[in-house]
């Protein structure tokens, strides 16, 4: 069986600077991943690379998505793909109404994939029951994108997303960064109801808390550029207790 | 009611004719006859004993003045200048040649203590505490003083520690002499002789002014000042400075002006030339009070000023900061080349009119390398009968890619006499520029003015208090000293509307 | 000033007037208003970058061909005008078309004007012997240029249009001018007159017809708004490549007005609106957007000057360009606020997105204050697409074209909300659609 998501060896600089030093990854279908680390260990970069981001030089290793070499694809073609990004600071786009966002790209992912786009009417009807199990009222779909959100309306927008496109895999960068216990547990809901065999998940972030509510299958520990060590879901609990000190010596 | 009415009757009473620094020194001048021709450049460049090649570069910019119009699309409006009608050169009469500070006329000596400036190098060397007449400590600051008293640098001091850090400060008739290597090749590189009108005046008249080189890597080690005043009738003060930051140095220059009480307007042309070379710095101050005419508007000072800097290595960063209280008519763009990869520009600035003065002044960011940037906050403040205009340029080349720009004017209106205008260019000339300008107008919230007053606050001591806050963030630019006394400053050119 | 010069480029100017004066509507008090204003014109020259308000848009380099009046357009091209009129895809509007400066009955809708509105051709106005005063048709107080005083001077046709006091129109009144003949100039002038309490929709379109290049349309337009009336202005120019298009606009608004105006152009060669918008009477409103959207080698100058002269009125202006290739915008919006208009509230706002690293974006927003107790203010920013916002439109799946369309519509999208009228909203829409779907 072909693992949904192969790094192996990524090596990445970022202005001159490398920031990971030969990452190695596998996630299989269905499971859930945490990625937990130390700021500046290169966590957002790994998500941000395997997303597509400009900005960011691969030097050396790959990425295969499904048996298929990632990097070759524009972010566009990532998407359409599969692969999701729950941005870290979701971006504002004032002048665009959600509702429109949302079904221009659903529509233009379902057109790469060569499937019939959704007409508006069946749209409307997915996109309501989907927000409604999110708590979302409808007039917040009329605004513009993340256009005076909250940080915890941000990120159930993107979880809202997440449901509509239905993607193999979910990154989800920092989620948890800016909200409070209720609007956590209501993005984490939100993300657990989501679960599927055909589905994977790499959680990444900073604070074991998070995992409470997401619970993973594996655990892995990024220091300096590297996974220093990878585990099940007790090494959240333990990095909790001790921190992240003993895994940089791992890393020098 | 606009401004509380009993706020602007104040303002409009100004006493100007009260001008704190209005008095003169009696002492003896040489001047050369009145009015320009060869013979007046010829009669300055045999007075600084000045080599061949001086006067040559002077008579060429004579010639070309003769050819040109003067400008007239700022907005102020004077009476035509008759040029034949000036003096172009007064010095304080020397007996001999200065070699030490105890030989300079007592009466010149005076006149500096009166504004503050401190010419007693040892006494501040030692550590020497001063105080004033009612026992306040009048704080000692480690600036270097090169003091132009009408056209000649009478004293330079902390002469001895710059020499040590290989630092040149000295009058710019002294560097002709001394460096004239280093002058012929930076002079004129960043206003050259034919930039505009009155450029081309001064550099064929320029009588004296700074000269101040930092060598590679040296980081200047005290702020280095000069003060200059307009002591005679119908002189034309053109000062020339040039400051050249080498590679990693860094300097910073305050520049500060007082002139007496006159009828007659006079005219200060000068030119100040920045050069900064890769990794340097130069931050450049000024806080000026040049006599702004009496309360019928007759007097005051013509500032018509050219200053540039340029940006020339990569990495380097000018900054100019002034507060401009003075002048009847002030007409100058502290500009920036932003050449150098890298290089940054800043321009803070808070200029203040009352009366009947006119202020047209602004600067021009050029963008040029890539991936510059540049920094404009000016507050603008008309009281009484002025106008004050904010004219600004920040250009991108084609091929300054990267450039950013951040620009906020503010303006604040005291009265419905005076007018305050903002005439932004903004040219972005491709993709990856970024320039973001914002601009507003407006008059001190009656509400603030309220809530102050209610409080135990005079009018006048509200009215201060919400046009410093109004300033802050240029104020904050100032070096420390000078932005003691630009508060006063502030205070002062507001009388009647501030305690 | 190096009068020899101008004389040498105004020459053929002299005389394309001596020529066409003959012709033109109007004899007597117009005839000699008509030589005053070219006298004026002469005098000046073609405006040049010395000239501070002309200082991007410089004519004497741009319009180097003096482009002969046109002639009044026969059968074939008024076929081909025909088509350019339906292809504005404008319905439901009172239409009055000008083909090459003349306006064409046939093609118009004289019949079925509402009740309080009167409209007469320009040409029979300043013909109409019995009208004391038809000499000021041709003349403007508010401002003065060489094209206006051209304008002035050369004017054929245009549309003068009444509506009565306290009438309120269902119908937008639809000026057309449309050009069919090449390498040659059309002068038009109209003037709208809104009465006391009117509610009227004034649409301008500036098309060409199939085949028309180089062609140079020189337009003003003068409206007045009695009290309490209200006006929505749009106006939508799609010029050929080629093309001249000079326009000058000039706006009174009485007391408790209300003056919504949109303009959206692609420009051309040349093409400058200078709109002068005065608040004669306290209270009213001013909202004025623009959409530029310029590719090729197109120039779109927009020019504007709100002068406030009364107290407590509000004036918002918001602009837009985007450019591609070599495009070049040029705005400049100057905020006058006199000295005994207190309590006023301006700001304007420009904005500009370069899309390729030949297009230039120059922006002067103005303000010059002589009252205190007033709230101003102006904003400019020029720069390009946002990469994070494209990105993350991307990695929802937009392809880039597609993420790029969709955010210089919602950058445009703020001015063309504006419009009010439905219908006129929605052909703005599609024509912004168009323009960014045509790029390559």
């Amino acid at each position: 069986m072909t693992a949904l998501l192969e790094v192996k060896g990524l090596k990445v600089q970022v202005e001159d600077n490398e920031i990971l030093h030969g990452l190695d990854l596998t996630v299989n279908d269905g499971e859930i991943h945490a990625i937990m680390g130390p700021n500046g260990s290169g966590k957002s970069t790994l998500s941000h690379v395997i997303a597509g981001k400009p900005g960011y030089d691969v030097t050396g290793g790959e990425i295969l998505f499904k048996g298929e070499d990632l990097l070759e694809m524009e972010p566009d073609e990532r998407a359409a793909k599969g692969v999701f990004l729950a941005f870290q600071y979701p971006m504002e786009i004032p002048g665009v109404a959600t509702m429109t966002f949302l079904r221009t790209a659903l529509n233009a992912q379902r057109k790469a994939r060569g499937e019939s786009e959704f007409s508006t009417p069946d749209f409307l009807k997915k996109v309501k029951e989907v927000s409604a199990r999110l708590g979302i009222p409808q007039d917040m779909l009329k605004r513009g994108v993340n256009v005076g959100f909250s940080g915890g309306e941000k990120k159930r927008n993107e979880v809202l997303q997440m449901a509509l496109f239905e993607p193999s895999l979910c990154i989800l960068d920092e989620m948890d960064s800016g909200l409070d216990i209720d609007a956590l547990r209501i993005a984490a809901d939100g993300v657990n109801a989501l679960r599927a065999k055909n589905r994977s998940m790499i959680v990444i972030t900073h604070y074991q808390r998070l995992l409470n509510y997401i619970v993973p299958d594996f655990v892995h520990v990024m220091s300096k550029g590297r996974v220093v060590t990878s585990g099940g879901k007790e090494l959240a609990l333990e990095l909790e207790k001790s921190g992240y000190a003993q895994f940089e010596d791992k890393a020098a | 009611m606009p401004a509380v009415q009993e706020t602007v009757d104040r303002v409009r009473q100004i006493d100007v004719d009260q001008y704190r620094y209005g008095f003169e020194t009696q002492i003896e001048s040489e001047k050369a006859a009145r009015g320009l021709t060869e013979d007046t450049v010829r009669f300055i460049s045999a007075k600084k004993n000045e080599p061949a090649w001086m006067l040559e570069w002077r008579l060429e910019a004579f010639r070309r003045w003769q050819t040109m119009e003067e400008p007239t699309w700022a907005r102020v409006d004077y009476p035509k200048i008759d040029y034949q009608d000036l003096y172009y050169y007064a010095a304080p009469k020397k007996k001999k040649e200065i070699a030490s500070l105890d030989e300079i006329d007592p009466e010149i000596l005076k006149t500096y203590e009166k504004l503050g400036i401190p010419l007693r190098e040892v006494e501040v060397l030692e550590g020497v505490v001063r105080k004033d007449e009612d026992g306040n400590v009048v704080s000692e600051r480690r600036v270097a003083v090169d003091a132009v008293f009408d056209s000649v640098s009478v004293a330079t001091t902390f002469q001895a520690e710059l020499k040590k850090a290989g630092v040149i400060f000295m009058p710019i008739s002294e560097a002709i002499r001394e460096h004239p290597d280093l002058v012929k090749k930076y002079l004129g590189s960043v206003v050259p002789t034919s930039d505009n009108f009155f450029a081309t005046l001064n550099s064929a008249v320029f009588s004296d002014g700074s000269f101040v080189y930092i060598p590679p890597g040296v980081r200047c080690p005290m702020e280095l000042s000069t003060y200059f005043r307009i002591n005679e009738r119908n002189t034309g003060q053109f000062e020339r400075t040039l400051i050249i930051a080498d590679k990693g140095a860094y300097v910073s220059y305050l520049e500060g002006c007082t002139a007496p009480q006159r009828d007659e307007n006079q005219l200060h042309a000068a030119v100040v030339e920045l050069v900064a070379h890769d990794d340097a710095e130069i931050k450049y101050s000024t806080v000026q009070n040049w006599y702004p005419g009496n309360s019928e508007g007759k007097g005051g000072i013509y500032n018509f000023v050219t200053k540039r800097g340029d940006c020339r290595g990569a990495n380097s960063k000018i900054s100019w900061t002034q507060v401009e209280t003075g002048s009847a008519i002030t007409w100058k763009y502290p500009s920036c080349i932003l050449r150098g990869d890298n290089s940054r520009g800043e321009f803070y600035s808070i200029a203040i009119s009352n009366g009947f003065q006119q202020v047209d002044s602004g600067t021009k960011m050029i963008h040029l390398g890539k991936n510059t940037t540049s920094r404009i906050i000016s507050k603008g403040i008309a009281a009484g009968k002025s106008q004050n205009t904010y004219r600004g340029l920040v250009t991108a080349h084609r091929k300054a890619t990267g450039a950013r720009n951040f620009t906020a004017c503010d303006s604040l209106l005291i009265g419905d006499q005076c007018g305050a205008h903002t005439v932004p260019y903004i040219e972005a000339k491709n993709s990856s520029t970024q320039f973001e300008h914002e601009a507003t107008t407006s008059k001190i919230s009656e509400d603030m003015l309220f809530y102050c007053v209610q409080r135990g606050l005079s009018q006048e001591e509200a009215i201060a208090l919400v046009v410093n806050g109004f300033v802050r963030d240029v104020l904050q630019q100032l070096p420390m000293e000078f932005a003691v006394e630009a508060q006063k400053l502030i205070s002062i050119s507001l009388e009647g509307s501030v305690g | 000033m190096n009068v020899a010069l101008v004389k040498s480029t105004e020459q053929p100017y002299g005389e394309l007037f001596a020529e066409a004066r003959g012709r033109l509507p109007g004899d007597g008090l117009v005839a000699s208003a008509r030589k005053a204003a070219f006298d004026d014109f002469a005098a000046r020259g073609l405006p040049h970058r010395r000239i501070e308000e002309w200082k991007y848009t410089d004519l004497r380099a741009l319009l180097r061909t003096v482009a002969p009046l046109a002639p009044s357009p026969e059968k074939a091209a008024l076929a081909r005008a025909a088509v350019a009129v339906k292809a504005l895809g404008i319905d439901g509007t009172q239409k009055f078309v000008l083909v090459d400066g003349v306006f064409v009955p046939q093609l118009s809708d004289v019949n079925g004007l509402e009740k309080g509105v009167s409209v007469r051709t320009l040409r029979d106005a300043l013909e109409d012997k019995d009208n004391a005063v038809r000499a000021d048709l041709l003349r403007t107080t508010v401002a003065s240029d060489a094209m206006i005083s051209l304008n002035a001077a050369l004017a054929t046709d245009g549309m003068v249009i009444d509506v009565a006091d306290g009438v309120t129109l269902t119908k937008p009144l639809h000026i057309v001018h449309v050009a069919t003949s090449s390498e040659t100039s059309h002068v038009t002038r109209s003037l709208v007159k809104i009465g006391k309490g009117a509610k009227a929709t004034l649409v301008e379109s500036f098309a060409a017809a199939d085949g028309a290049k180089a062609y140079q349309a020189h337009d003003s337009i003068v409206v007045w708004l009695g009290d309490d009336a209200a006006l929505e202005h749009v106006r939508l120019m799609e010029d050929a490549l080629d093309a001249a298009n000079i326009t000058t606009g000039i706006f009174t608004l009485g007391a408790r007005t209300r003056l919504n105006s949109f303009g959206l152009t692609r420009g051309g060669a040349v093409s400058r609106y200078q709109g002068f918008i005065t608040f004669a009477g306290e209270g009213s409103e001013l909202a004025t957007n623009g959409v530029n959207l310029l590719g090729n080698r197109r120039l779109g100058d927009t020019t504007l000057v709100v002068d406030h002269t009364v107290p407590n009125c509000v004036s918002r202006e918001v602009f837009r360009a985007v450019l591609d290739d070599q495009a070049h915008s040029v705005f400049q919006g100057r905020i006058i606020v006199r000295q005994i208009a207190q309590k006023t509230d301006g700001k304007m706002m420009t904005r500009a997105l370069l899309l390729s690293d030949e297009c230039e974006a120059d922006n002067k927003p103005e303000l010059e204050i002589f009252a205190d107790d007033v709230a101003c203010g102006h904003g400019a920013t020029a720069g390009a697409i946002d990469e994070e916002l494209l990105f993350y439109l991307r990695a929802r799946g937009l392809p880039e074209k597609e993420a790029q369309g969709l955010l210089i519509a919602a950058f445009v999208g703020e001015a063309i909300e504006s419009i009010v009228d439905d219908g006129l909203r929605d052909i703005a829409i599609s024509t912004a659609e168009r323009w960014l779907a045509a790029r390559g």
